[in-house]
């Protein structure tokens, strides 16, 4: 741990920048890489760097929130629940319910990793309401991009190309992010059916005024959460019936606390990307499909291989969220590839950030 | 002000011989209309911003992907640059052309190819209108949300490449919230697919780095949309107010009653005036601001925010707050908004739209700030504002016949994006930058971030082809729009023009 960051004596509000700039600036003019790193929550979540930590922790605290605006400012540092607590306070919230995964979670994990729980397809995943950031660039520079207002189109969107990179890019050291009020009212439910009188079933919905903010099915149930105004929450619970089911489901299916999830289980998990509308797809093992079926969860022993292939001809991407895989995410086509590896030489030139955490040659 | 392309402060451009690259392209696309005669290329000199107008060296009207690539690759080849325009409606110029480039312009991938009711998406070729995709979803009970109020016209390739917004912004997003997926083909004539019908794609977000990229990474070749339920139900609220600042704090009291309007609307009185003259929308001409505030979805919900709504603007102190009884009254409110800016048209030989956001707790400063610009040059100026997403848009009245008019009307407006700078906002929330905020772009970035925008630009045009002088100035130019600045401030007589 850098011990300027673990100094001061309110480590609720800390600025560290400077600090961190520096260290930056030293890396980078010694060519030597950087392992950027939070609570530690999602390091299995991508390949590992062998490579000294940049702690970011020291560098935490809300640095602007008004609730009318619907905006809020936070150093990267700062735990995620504490930031969640924050605009609960305020009777507000991060639409997209980002995934702790430990206690240690930080708004800088979250931003960099990209991945959002339950309400994604209906409400839009983090990189939709990240505002602005603030970057150190490889050369230690602390920039600027984006910031507090809700439509900006001043140059590139630098805040969104950084969100889900990994750190690969630069280091995020605060971000603005648009948020929302909680919903006046929820009710989620159960519903024994087979996968696809289920998927038939949200394709139509789909199309109609449900105020649905989640779907889940695993083990022949459909688990359905409406979120909106109290009226017309109760008159679909009426509608939909089924049974009442612990709204603390979604945590537990955000979290992968669910029994489907049991780490001890020998088999690798892979999350399968694909369209929602795309067929069952025919790979043994157990499922545990989310975001109405866009989102799909697989614990199964076959091959890597075939788990992208399919997911691929579905129209989609296979990552395997097995700590220490190999190769956790699907690779790029050539092209793709090609202009990857052109940014990340131009924004980090001496390769300092995070380097092979997305793919070995990023 | 001059806008038009200067290489002394805009770089050097590659030399081009305009014979030979005619040539050249009529040989590697003997089927693809290349227009060259004065007379053909006149229509493409400008887009919608047509205070600017270049002639354009060449105009290219491809059909296939195959003429695009080919197109590209020949341009690459000779060093020719490339202005990418699809239905010319951008209000900055991004689509300007220029003297020694060829002008590509995608009007005639028109086509929708695929619409999938089930998945709720459209595969457009990025020369359909932004309307039309709506329309070609309506009788599936679907639409696709952004809409820009050139919406008619405008099509989704400009969108994308503009990061276009609109008037439901601030609960529905903007064009990079609404877009799945692109297919794009690079100055070198690659392709490639960016993003998916899935919810995310491996990789760094290029999707999102395209939007608003304003043609200088790539042409944008096929675009896949979210359709979303047309609403159950959408109700329009139009509140009056006697003083601009009350209708202001009215947009924050809705909000921290927790409710995010579909849409969320403020006029001045010029607007209301120019826009009722026009379109009879019902609009009270003596009110200093109205509110139009959009509630939609699930029926009882609108309902009963329609009721918190009434009471909170109630309590603002609005002096009228009028419900549209049906959804032909909800349309002609509409319609006085969405045809604001010709209706100010009328008034004025000419007007100058600005674009700029802010916080909204800052709006009565910057609207105190318009008004003393607006005495300070004599010149008038119509407020029409997204209210609910902070999105400014001053509609400066000039004469571009009166000489030292048009200059004029920059500044001010030059002004007033720097004044939504200093309160924490931005140049430009869904115009673009273009040519038309180059300038201001050094106001609002310092030159390590216009550093890093250039290294992001090279790293898929690295010969800068594609689009150049747009959307991000040269180190060399903003040194200079500075020096012009302060200089500026030391003159007895700001009212005059800058350049």
């Amino acid at each position: 741990m850098d011990p300027d960051a673990a100094s001061g004596p309110d480590i609720g509000d800390q600025d560290v920048a400077a600090q961190l700039c520096a260290r930056v600036a030293e890396a980078n003019g010694a060519g030597t890489p950087l392992r950027i790193a939070g609570g530690g929550t999602k390091t299995f979540y991508g390949r590992s760097v062998d490579a000294p930590a940049l702690d970011m922790t020291g560098h935490r605290g809300i640095t602007h929130y008004d609730p009318v605006e619907l905006v809020v400012s936070v150093r990267a540092g700062t735990p995620l629940t504490e930031l969640e607590r924050i605009l609960a306070a305020s009777g507000q919230q991060l639409p997209f319910e980002p995934p702790h995964f430990g206690p240690d979670a930080t708004v800088g994990g979250m931003v960099s990793t990209g991945l959002s729980g339950p309400r994604r397809p209906w409400s839009g995943a983090v990189r939709d309401f990240v505002l602005g950031t603030r970057l150190i660039s490889h050369d230690g520079q602390h920039l600027r991009f984006g910031g507090e207002v809700m439509k900006n189109v001043a140059g590139y969107d630098l805040s969104r190309l950084v969100t889900g990179a990994q750190g690969t890019l630069g280091v995020i050291t605060e971000v603005s992010l648009k948020v929302l009020p909680l919903p006046g009212a929820a009710h989620s439910l159960r519903l024994q059916l087979p996968l696809e009188a289920a998927m038939a079933k949200l394709a139509k919905w789909g199309r109609q005024p449900v105020p649905l903010t989640a779907a889940a099915w695993h083990d022949g149930a459909l688990y359905l959460r409406l979120e909106g105004g109290g009226r017309s929450v109760d008159a679909n619970r009426a509608r939909l019936g089924g049974e009442t089911l612990d709204a603390d489901f979604w945590r537990q299916l955000r979290e992968h606390e669910l029994p489907f999830f049991d780490p001890a289980d020998p088999r690798p998990l892979w999350r399968l990307s694909v369209p929602h509308t795309a067929s069952p797809l025919a790979l043994d093992g157990d499922w545990l499909l989310d975001w109405a079926g866009a989102q799909r969860w697989l614990r199964s022993e076959m091959p890597a291989s075939a788990i992208r292939e399919a997911a691929t001809r579905a129209g989609g991407h296979a990552t395997c969220y097995t700590p220490s895989a190999a190769e956790p995410f699907t690779p790029l086509g050539p092209v793709l590839a090609k202009y990857h590896r052109q940014i990340k030489a131009r924004l980090d030139p001496k390769g300092i950030f995070n380097p092979g955490r997305l793919y070995r040659d990023l | 002000m001059n806008i038009l392309f200067d290489e002394r402060l805009d770089g050097p451009l590659p030399p081009v011989d305009p014979e030979a690259t005619l040539q050249r392209l009529h040989d590697a696309l003997p089927g693809m209309t290349l227009l060259h005669s004065e007379e053909d290329r006149r229509p493409f000199e400008c887009d919608g911003l047509s205070a600017y107008r270049v002639m354009p060296m060449l105009v290219a009207l491809p059909e296939t992907l195959e003429q695009v690539t080919t197109l590209l690759r020949t341009c690459h080849a000779l060093h020719v640059p490339v202005v990418t325009r699809g239905a010319g409606t951008g209000l900055s110029g991004g689509a300007l052309p220029l003297e020694k480039g060829v002008l590509l312009v995608m009007s005639r991938f028109n086509r929708i190819l695929e619409l999938d009711p089930d998945a709720r998406i459209a595969r457009v070729q990025p020369g359909v209108r932004n309307l039309a995709i709506s329309e070609a979803a309506a009788p599936h009970g679907l639409y696709y949300a952004p809409d820009p109020s050139s919406q008619i016209a405008c099509s989704i390739g400009g969108n994308v490449a503009e990061n276009a917004g609109g008037v439901h912004c601030l609960k529905y997003g903007l064009t990079v919230h609404n877009v799945l997926a692109l297919e794009v083909i690079t100055m070198e004539g690659e392709p490639m697919t960016i993003g998916s019908e899935a919810l995310d794609a491996p990789g760094f977000d290029l999707l999102a780095l395209f939007h608003g990229s304003e043609g200088m990474l790539g042409i944008i070749t096929e675009v896949t949309v979210k359709l979303l339920p047309r609403p159950q139900s959408a109700k329009v609220i139009m509140a009056s107010f006697d003083d601009l600042g009350k209708a202001g704090r009215a947009v924050g009291d809705i909000i921290a009653a927790g409710i995010v309007p579909g849409g969320l609307e403020m006029m001045d009185n010029l607007a209301i005036r120019a826009a009722e003259d026009f379109i009879h929308a019902g609009y009270p001409v003596e009110a200093e601001a109205i509110l139009l505030c959009e509630l939609d979805g699930v029926e009882a919900d609108v309902a009963d925010d329609c009721q918190r709504v009434r009471e909170v603007l109630a309590q603002a102190g609005a002096t009228a707050i009028i419900l549209a009884r049906d959804d032909a009254e909800r349309a002609r409110f509409w319609a006085g908004r969405k045809n604001a800016f010709p209706a100010v048209g009328r008034l004025s030989p000419d007007y100058y739209c600005m674009d700029g956001t802010i916080p909204r707790r800052e709006l009565p400063r910057v609207l105190k700030g318009i008004a003393e610009l607006s005495d300070e040059s004599g010149l008038r100026v119509a407020n029409v504002f997204h209210a609910g997403d902070g999105n400014l848009h001053p509609l400066i009245l000039f004469d571009a016949n009166r000489s030292g008019e048009l200059a004029l009307a920059e500044s001010v407006g030059g002004r007033i994006l720097e004044l939504c700078v200093e309160v924490g906002g931005t140049i430009t929330g869904e115009h673009g930058v273009g040519r038309e905020k180059i300038n201001q772009m050094c106001a609002q970035f310092e030159d390590a971030e216009i550093t890093v925008f250039h290294a992001v630009k090279a790293a898929f045009d690295p010969t800068g082809l594609l689009n150049p002088g747009k959307n991000i100035p040269t180190l060399a130019r903003c040194a200079e729009y500075g020096a012009m600045h302060v200089h500026d401030n030391q003159l007895p007589h700001p009212e005059l023009p800058r350049f």
